[in-house]
């Protein structure tokens, strides 16, 4: 069984919900991400989002746009986000990491060279924000025969049918984006996010984690009230963004994954 | 011609699902993907409907000034000494350029569409401006993107947007250039996708626009190609265009793919040269990639990271290309080259001089190209440059590198 789905299966009977923290590796610098990915999992995520850093990051709020210069102003790739999933791994084999990304550093890998290198790393998912199942084809599959789920995007727009078609594609856990904007935007709209969420689960049995606009404790815990995990990213970015050593950036956003932590367990 | 060529209806492409060959597609984030398929929907209906065919031919007879001529450059052929040049007078329509072909149609298609709010990205300004000029004659809120560095170098067309009332935001992530715009007026459609419409300039971006964009740019080929018809008694035997994202060359050379014996050239930037990093030719020098929703020719770091480009023309600085130009560069069916800034400037003076035509820089690179061209080809030989914009906006540019001020 793939870690995402060990650790889905394991929440459920637990009766909780995943905590799923994001960040841009390399963010503020470097050496910060292997520390700051293992005390996140001591501070009570589930599974770890780690952005890939990109020139042209078209989905991305402010406060993610600056963290993906930043990395890049480090010169971190996609294959140096590899290489520290790969120290992470040493100490830590189960807690599932999904990379969050944009095509373009995939597609100049290779999609067969990425899945082999990726799974070889201990990558477990990949979201590919501007790659949707139409143009995905057969990498859907050669990302399952390296043992990662394609993990795919459900907006506020997607048609029924459409949801249907990426449903039956889908594994690991589905993301459904609360909001029409781009990530750290505006206020939630609960209702109609626990609307299309019951929708989705109308159709498919794959976990849903819902991610855009989960900025608080109150927010986290609205969102688990329906969905099987939040994902929040700008809050936390925002919080590490002037971070000039592990430690700093520990010290900045564990407290407040652990708040959240609470709140979704409350 | 290849064997390949002749097995490939041109016409049947983009494919149903956005793609010419292993090209285009749609590259977005879930979000657009209904809001690409409503604005499919439509068109595929509008492009059928007589009423909108004629509305639209209404506004490029009177409001753009259709057609536009195509001229034969006398004095310029003489000095030159090789084949004759017409050019494809694209610098004469309303605001100066071509781009208002496909501001036009796309305004036509917002309005049937009920959208309130449109948007637009821009590098020189030239498409900014031809979209705020819709906007202002349909009475559309109007938000044009432009990249911080762009706004300082084309201040004049800054200011004319705003006069004609749209709202001109600098983007200031990245490199601050056009592809920095474009991110953020993708950025904006995402929070705004239900009332707005997003006016992309050239034929890139996600599926339908690069099909939509060249359909509403060809009718600059369907003229040139009746023009010269009637001019010369024959077809030319090459056609010359410059190639930002490259929808003046689309318009131009679409209604001639089928014409086997008409040689076409896709003039892109080459900068301070093509050996060199500084320069915006991704045909010529990169390699295929997905950037702004669609799969192309880009220029891109072995890590995928999309690089800094450089023109004298900010109308062709940017690291893609729209996906059909990549699609003909693999068959073979359009070549394309390079004129790097110099060469450029001197055929933006050259033609200012001898046929008292001030051209645009970016179409100065489609000039370039040309001079060297028509020597390798007979004086009997007909040659059709697109000439894509005129140069008033670029006066600034040519008088700085010339040491002068002008306030
Ligand atoms: C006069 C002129 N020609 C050409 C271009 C390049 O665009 P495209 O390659 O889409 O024709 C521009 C873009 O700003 C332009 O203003």
């Amino acid at each position: 069984m793939s870690r995402i789905a060990a650790c889905m299966e394991q929440l459920k009977a637990q009766g909780k919900k995943a905590l799923v923290p994001y960040f841009v590796s390399g963010d503020p610098s470097i050496d910060i991400t292997v520390p700051l990915m293992h005390a996140m999992v001591e501070s009570g995520a589930d599974i770890l989002e780690i952005g890939v850093p990109f020139s042209d990051p078209a989905a991305e709020g402010p406060v993610i746009q600056l963290a993906h210069e930043r990395a890049l102003e480090n010169d971190v790739s996609l294959s140096d986000t590899l290489d520290l999933i790969k120290t992470f791994r040493q100490k830590d084999n189960t807690t599932p990491i999904v990379l969050m990304g944009y095509c373009n550093p995939v597609e100049i890998m290779g999609y067969e060279n990425f899945a082999k290198l990726a799974s070889a790393a201990g990558v477990d998912g990949l979201l590919t924000v501007d790659l949707p199942p139409e143009e995905a084809g057969d990498f859907t599959e050669i990302l399952r025969q390296h043992n990662m789920d394609n993990i795919f995007l459900i907006a506020p727009t997607t048609t029924t049918q459409r949801i249907k078609l990426i449903a039956a594609q889908a594994s690991g856990y589905l993301y459904y984006v609360s909001l029409k904007g781009v990530t750290g935007a505006g206020n939630l709209d609960f209702k109609h996010v626990g609307e299309r969420v019951a929708l989705i689960k109308s159709i498919t049995d794959v976990p849903i984690c819902v991610g855009f606009g989960i900025k608080d404790p109150e927010s986290a815990k609205q969102i688990a009230q329906f969905a099987e995990g939040a994902v929040v990213g700008s809050a936390l970015v925002d919080r590490m963004a002037s971070a000039k050593s592990a430690d700093e950036a520990i010290a900045a956003t564990t407290p407040f994954l652990q708040s959240l932590r609470q709140a979704i367990d409350s | 011609m290849s064997e390949l060529e002749d097995s490939v209806d041109f016409a049947n492409f983009p494919d149903k699902s956005g793609h010419f060959g292993v090209y285009g597609g749609r590259f977005v984030s879930e979000t657009l993907v209904s809001a690409l398929d409503d604005l499919t929907e439509a068109y595929q209906r509008l492009s059928q409907d007589t009423e909108f065919q004629r509305e639209l031919d209404d506004d490029l007879a009177h409001y753009v000034g259709r057609p536009s001529p195509l001229y034969f450059a006398e004095r310029w052929t003489h000095k030159i000494g090789g084949a004759k040049i017409y050019l494809k007078r694209e610098d004469l329509n309303h605001t100066g350029a071509h781009k208002i072909n496909n501001t036009v149609g796309q305004a036509l298609l917002a309005k049937a569409m009920g959208k309130t709010r449109i948007i637009a990205e821009t590098g020189a300004g030239q498409h900014g401006v031809a979209t705020a000029t819709v906007a202002a004659r349909l009475g559309l809120e109007c938000v044009v993107f432009m990249g911080e560095v762009d706004v300082k170098r084309q201040a004049l067309n800054v200011y004319r947007m705003k006069l004609l009332g749209a709202r001109v935001v600098s983007v200031t992530s990245g490199s601050k250039t056009l592809k920095d715009a474009m991110n953020e007026a993708m950025r904006d459609w995402v929070t705004h996708v239900d009332d707005t419409f997003y006016i992309i300039g050239t034929c890139a971006g996600p599926h339908p626009y690069p099909m939509l964009v060249r359909d509403f740019q060809s009718i600059i080929g369907r003229e040139a190609r009746q023009q010269c018809l009637a001019q010369t008694g024959r077809l030319p035997d090459a056609l010359i265009a410059c190639v930002g994202g490259g929808s003046n060359a689309i318009g131009l050379f679409h209604p001639f793919l089928k014409d086997e014996s008409v040689a076409m050239y896709g003039v892109e930037a080459a900068g301070l040269g093509l050996d060199t990093k500084d320069h915006a030719a991704p045909i010529c020098k990169g390699k295929p990639g997905v950037l702004h929703g669609n799969r192309t020719y880009l220029m891109s770091d072995e890590n995928g990271q999309i690089l800094h480009t450089h023109s004298v023309s900010a109308g062709l600085d940017y690291p893609g290309v729209g996906p059909e130009h990549s699609w003909l560069a693999d068959l073979g069916r359009v070549n394309y080259v390079a004129a790097e800034d110099e060469e450029s400037l001197a055929a933006f003076r050259e033609l200012t001089l001898v046929e008292g035509i001030m051209p645009a820089l970016e179409s100065s690179h489609a000039l370039a190209y040309a001079r060297k061209h028509a020597t390798t080809m007979d004086k009997n030989d007909i040659l059709i440059v697109n000439l894509s914009g005129r140069g008033d906006k670029d006066i600034h540019t040519v008088a700085n590198i010339d040491g002068i001020s002008i306030t």
